[in-house]
């Protein structure tokens, strides 16, 4: 459909990749942990390994739950866009296929936040 | 001398006169040119001539019965200025839910004012034209007597300093103001069934309950009394809201599907707006009014339903996200206090936990959520606090591409897993929290490709402090942010627990009420 509009009507995108100055957003959540509310918005530059990534911001952000330093990461896994990515941990963000405005959900089957309560 | 005295003119004559006699069929341009908007929403009207006023109000009627209420209202503000009022509120935790008032409400009004006051131009019928500027002024008058009314608090408490200022900047304020930048920036029949009838008739109970009762249950005469003063005028934007849904139903039977769609679109957009007031209502009025679901069961599923119900022979449907919410009833309030008192760090307002009372109301109020989700958060915030790691979460969130709330909801038949949705549109991805905001995103592309989203707006770097150089040494994005927003850091926000507001509240009482 169409927007209803006086004249012909475009709509210009406010996010697109260009305008974060060489940097991607990458949406990443926890599933099962809510003490994080939403999913975090995170401005990366895609050339960094996810490895690098994994330990760097996202440990940042996530770091201050107890559950964190417990993750079996041979156990965890991962959904982009909701299906199931393997991520290579060596590649880069981009080497791996995360465009701009991916989302990534953390899964950890044995670790469903503090006391089992999704928290 | 021949005093040849007039007789008064009659109601009904006064109102043929000074409503509908005011408009005329233009001879100088085709009236299509004079009212160029009325066309392109694909609205069909064929007779104007059949609006029925729904209050037959003049203009000098209407002068006279506002000018009684402002003289009312602003000796009231004036007593309560004068007699520190404010210290006679339930709790200084209640302040807190003005500041989230006067940081969102009065530009909701003054755009609610801009909206009307296009209608009074664009509506091409004179009954609609003269209830579209009343209404207008109403509109206006309300952001003012609200600004006039908070204004006392500003002089004693944190937060209310620059609420214009934060409206257009601070992140979880461009929910409400885009909101209605949304209805501003449809035709002029999209906003009226937008903000005339499904804002201010299906869902205006629920946004008036907490602030106004809540106001009085909480001791807080000031904002009791501007609320009074405009309900009267909220009766007839509900009247004037049905009367114009009922008139365009029946000018057409091609109006029906548009029509449903905006309804479909405006009660949902509506309901995702008031997350913010039923997270007022059951976790910042120090005294209760009722919970927000119960408010919900009354207001929208018992009167509501009995609405559409009405509306059900001209073929509407009660919209479908009525199922979502439903679900939705048991969790929202305490979803979105989750997210703000976590994210304390950066709200122009302070935050706390509940206290074990005020978690035992909600057990009572919520069975089916909120022991099994919910109080084990705070339990576990509760020992954080003890053990000196009150947690903050420092980053900033993924938001909504319509709503432009945090993706904070969860899937309706799982509390416990965010609800993501996602789609491309031209190369590039947009997210959303729900179903319903994705239909509301593919209808109308070309309009929320647009949204100004807080979050990517910051790592773009235009919402940093004016003059700040994001490459210097030592740059703090996070100070900038908050400079840039005009907010006070460890003054405005942070925790209730050790506030300036919660020391200056407990001083100044006791010195008003002891020796």
């Amino acid at each position: 459909m169409t927007i209803a509009s006086i004249r012909p009507y475009g709509g210009t995108p406010k996010d697109t990749e260009d305008k974060f100055h060489g940097n991607r957003i990458l949406y990443v959540g926890w599933d099962r942990h809510l003490m994080f509310y939403a999913p975090i918005c995170f401005c990366i530059p895609p050339s960094m390994a996810f490895a690098d990534f994994v330990a760097g911001p996202l440990a940042q952000a996530f770091g201050d739950h107890p559950q964190w330093a417990q993750i079996d990461w041979t156990k965890a896994n991962w959904l982009r866009s909701n299906q199931p990515f393997s991520p290579d941990g060596a590649k880069s963000l981009h080497d791996n296929g995360l465009g701009h405005k991916e989302v990534l959900r953390l899964q950890t089957p044995d670790l469903q936040g503090i006391g089992g309560c999704a928290i | 001398m021949d005093m040849n005295a007039k007789k008064k003119l009659g109601l009904k004559e006064k109102y043929a006169l000074m409503t509908r006699n005011l408009g005329w069929e233009t001879t100088y341009e085709p009236m299509d040119k004079v009212f160029p908007q009325m066309d392109y929403e694909g609205i069909r009207i064929h007779d104007w001539d059949k609006w029925e006023d729904p209050f037959r109000l003049t203009m000098d009627a209407y002068w006279k019965y506002q000018a009684e209420k402002e003289k009312k209202l602003y000796a009231i503000i004036d007593a309560y200025a004068q007699n520190n009022g404010h210290l006679n509120v339930t709790d200084a935790r209640y302040i807190n839910a003005l500041k989230i008032f006067l940081s969102a409400v009065p530009s909701l009004e003054y755009n609610a004012h801009r909206g009307f006051a296009r209608l009074g131009r664009e509506m091409r019928g004179v009954g609609p034209q003269v209830a579209c500027q009343m209404q207008a002024i109403d509109e206006i008058r309300h952001a003012q007597t609200q600004i006039h009314s908070l204004s006392n608090y500003n002089k004693f408490y944190n937060g209310f300093h620059d609420w214009k200022h934060m409206n257009d900047r601070v992140w979880y304020l461009s929910v409400p103001k885009s909101f209605f930048e949304d209805a501003c920036t449809c035709g002029p029949f999209e906003f009226i069934i937008a903000i005339g009838f499904s804002f201010e008739y299906v869902l205006t109970n629920l946004v008036f309950m907490p602030f106004i009762s809540g106001a009085a249950y909480n001791g807080d005469l000031g904002a009791m009394t501007f609320g009074f003063s405009a309900q009267s005028d909220e009766a007839r934007h509900m009247t004037l809201g049905l009367e114009v849904i009922k008139f365009m139903l029946e000018q057409d039977p091609a109006n029906l599907p548009i029509i449903q769609r905006w309804i479909d679109k405006w009660t949902w957009r509506g309901v995702r707006l008031l997350t913010i007031v039923a997270m007022l209502m059951d976790y910042m009025l120090p005294k209760r009014v009722m919970s927000w679901k119960e408010a919900w069961e009354v207001y929208f599923e018992e009167n509501g339903m009995a609405l559409f119900n009405d509306l059900a022979r001209y073929g509407i449907k009660v919209p479908d996200c009525a199922a979502l919410i439903k679900k939705e009833k048991d969790h929202i309030s305490h979803q979105a206090w989750n997210a703000f008192y976590t994210a304390g760090m950066i709200t122009n307002f302070h935050t706390w936990l509940p206290s074990e009372d005020e978690m035992n109301w909600l057990s009572s109020k919520y069975p089916d959520s909120f022991d099994k989700y919910y109080r084990p958060r705070f339990e576990y915030y509760r020992q954080r606090e003890k053990e000196g790691k009150r947690f903050y979460n420092k980053t900033l969130p993924m938001l909504c591409q319509v709503c432009q709330i945090p993706m904070l909801f969860t899937e309706g038949d799982d509390p416990t897993l965010i609800s993501y949705r996602q789609i491309e549109h031209k190369g590039d991805k947009y997210h959303f929290c729900s179903d319903h905001c994705q239909h509301i995103f593919e209808h109308e592309p070309e309009k929320y490709v647009e949204a100004w989203l807080p979050a990517h707006q910051i790592y773009q770097g235009n919402c940093f402090a004016e003059g700040a150089d994001p490459t210097a040494p030592g740059f703090d994005p996070l100070k900038s942010v908050l400079d840039y927003w005009h907010l006070d850091f460890g003054r405005d926000n942070l925790d209730f627990e050790g506030s300036e507001d919660q020391k200056n509240f407990a001083a100044w009482r006791q010195q008003a009420t002891t020796n």
